[in-house]
């Protein structure tokens, strides 16, 4: 089974306190650390593993500068066997349409079974880009994937609803799968992995190869366009309790005491 | 005059609150634009929800097919992008769900409309979509504006529109014909599973230690436990703790586990995605404990701390035992 993954280079923001650069249309990305984007982390393991139970090959794709390119090392030293990164200058402002449009242009050359995404990506959360990805190569595709069975033929999956409710459907190959967290357990790299992994080949290829014109990618060729970024506005503010952690510690459990809850 | 489309979400014989949530802002926009708000609903024998979406709506356009039965993204697309062809509607509204994710862009595809998704809000600025949403993990708001276009679809994020009561609209339902000649070919609806519980009800506990990312690794839950045993309570948590497999899905709180309203929950390392917050907002009283200042938690929490939470949980649970130790 050929599987094709399509991941994303993205900051990690969960945890990290972020700030809106001058532009006010970004944020300042200079201390940030990036890496693969949470979801295609589990993407790029169910490819792996697809691969290791049916044979075939793994290609993972990324639209993204230079730097990306360690989120591409790091499919590689996974177990993928070949990376591609798609690049361009003109590429910057691409919201998920776009980056459907440019990933499809190399993929609609590609012998596949399966191409999978993450669910959403981290930093904007479009939520789009396997499901128009499909819709560009006019293949079926399944959202928030929680399980795959497959013969070959068609895929079995699970996919998962609201509150803990899950469906299975079915699906026929070629499709696109975007893969929600926690459908496995993605596995740790051997430093003897990551190694071999520098020494294999990354495919870059710009604008003018994939065949695509400037007015369809970029902000020119998306169906959104950041206008302004700003701080949430706040509904209610948490008091905050301030001290040593011996004070704030005494400060918690007299509000217990105060509401009969110790 | 033109409509504003509300796809209605439905499962398992219920209309699901997005739709309703999504009607009520759908009202909102028809009156600005002047336009009338239609809600579209596809199903199998869903006459009693036609009427009432009726209640809701100006019109009711109904299609009934028992290939509309279940969701079917493939199935909903060829009826909706033909109603969306024929009627020419401003906007279409889809929820920001399970099931709209697998509907609305390639939805968007096949018809070459611009869509914006999980929106908290919609105005139109000189007949163009502008919407807000937000970025990386809730700590950015971002307002966006659509290309100029005819005709736009957003989905919209859940549990972010209060639903309005206002009088009954007695909308006219519509029975439209199925353009469905052929089988659903390419996706199959099977079944709904629920998976099954395994003995934790954290619906029902009082006391609730909820614990997120800031947790770092499996081996530290233990002393998590030991404080939330020390309260009397029970261990929850949000999504990702489950993704790792450090938790049963049964502990998680948010929009893909559960809704909880217990009468502590105390958030350690939790940054307070939407998803979570959605699940947890309600609880009588929110402590929350987060390295970061800016962590969207603070913004539902009545009480926050800006501290690693492996300073404050183990003098807490002390402090705590020495109040219980005195009532004794």
């Amino acid at each position: 089974m050929d599987v094709i993954v399509c991941v994303k280079h993205i900051p990690e923001t969960a945890e990290t306190d972020i700030k809106i650069d001058n532009t006010g249309k970004a944020i300042e990305k200079n201390d940030l650390v990036f890496g693969i984007n949470e979801w295609d982390d589990y993407a790029l393991e169910e490819a792996v593993r697809l691969k290791e139970k049916f044979g075939g090959t793994v290609t993972a794709i990324t639209v993204g500068s230079e730097d990306a390119e360690s989120t591409l090392r790091k499919c590689l030293a996974r177990g993928a066997d070949k990376a591609i990164r798609l690049t361009d200058p003109k590429f910057e402002g691409s919201d998920g349409y776009a980056i459907a449009k440019i990933l499809s242009k190399v993929i609609k050359d590609f012998p596949f079974n399966l191409i999978l995404t993450g669910a959403q990506a981290g930093d904007d959360g479009y939520a789009v880009v396997g499901a128009i990805l499909a819709g560009l190569l006019g293949i079926p595709h399944a959202t928030m994937v929680k399980k795959i069975e497959s013969n070959g033929e068609v895929a079995k999956l699970s996919r998962e609803l609201e509150g803990g409710l899950e469906e299975i459907v079915e699906v026929k190959l070629p499709a696109v799968l975007a893969i929600q967290t926690g459908i496995n357990e993605p596995r740790y790299v051997s430093i003897m992995g990551t190694r071999k992994a520098m020494q294999k080949e990354i495919k870059v290829i710009g604008l003018a190869e994939l065949g695509l014109s400037e007015n369809e990618v970029g902000e020119a060729g998306s169906w959104i366009k950041i206008e302004k970024m700003y701080a949430p506005p706040i509904e209610k503010q948490a008091e905050f309790l301030k001290g040593s952690p011996e004070e704030i510690a005494s400060k918690i459990a007299e509000i217990l005491k105060a509401r009969g809850l110790v | 005059m033109r409509e504003i489309f509300v796809l209605t979400e439905h499962r398992q014989k219920q209309i699901r609150d997005i739709t309703f949530e999504m009607l009520t802002k759908g009202k909102e926009l028809a009156d600005k634009t002047n336009t009338e708000l239609t809600a579209v609903l596809f199903g199998k024998d869903v006459g009693n929800h036609a009427k009432t979406l009726s209640d809701h709506a100006k019109k009711v356009l109904l299609v009934e097919d028992a290939k509309l039965e279940n969701f079917n993204s493939e199935a909903y697309q060829k009826v909706l992008s033909n109603l969306i062809r024929e009627r020419k509607p401003l906007l279409t509204l889809i929820g920001h769900t399970s099931f709209g994710v697998d509907l609305a862009p390639s939805l968007a595809v096949s018809l070459d409309v611009p869509l914006a998704t999980d929106c908290i809000d919609l105005e139109f600025e000189n007949g163009t979509l502008t919407v807000t949403r937000q970025m990386y993990s809730g700590k950015v708001n971002v307002k966006a504006v659509l290309r100029n276009a005819e005709s736009y679809i957003a989905t919209i994020r859940q549990a972010t529109f209060p639903v309005k009561k206002e009088a009954p609209m007695n909308g006219e339902i519509i029975e439209v014909p199925s353009p469905l000649s052929e089988e659903i070919t390419k996706k199959r609806f099977i079944e709904y599973v629920l998976p099954p519980p395994r003995g934790v009800d954290i619906t029902a506990a009082e006391v609730l230690v909820g614990i997120g990312r800031g947790i770092k690794d499996v081996g530290n839950i233990p002393l998590v436990e030991e404080l939330a045993t020390t309260l009397g309570g029970t261990l929850a948590c949000s999504r990702p703790i489950v993704d790792k497999g450090w938790l049963p899905n049964d502990r998680q709180v948010g929009s893909s586990g559960k809704t909880i309203k217990p009468k502590l929950y105390f958030a350690l390392g939790i940054s307070g995605a939407f998803q979570h917050i959605v699940g947890m907002k309600n609880s009588e009283l929110i402590i929350a404990v987060n390295k970061d200042p800016k962590a969207p938690i603070f913004g539902v929490a009545d009480y926050g701390v800006i501290e690693d939470l492996f300073k404050i949980v183990p003098p807490l649970k002390s402090k705590i035992n020495e109040l219980k130790g005195q009532k004794t």
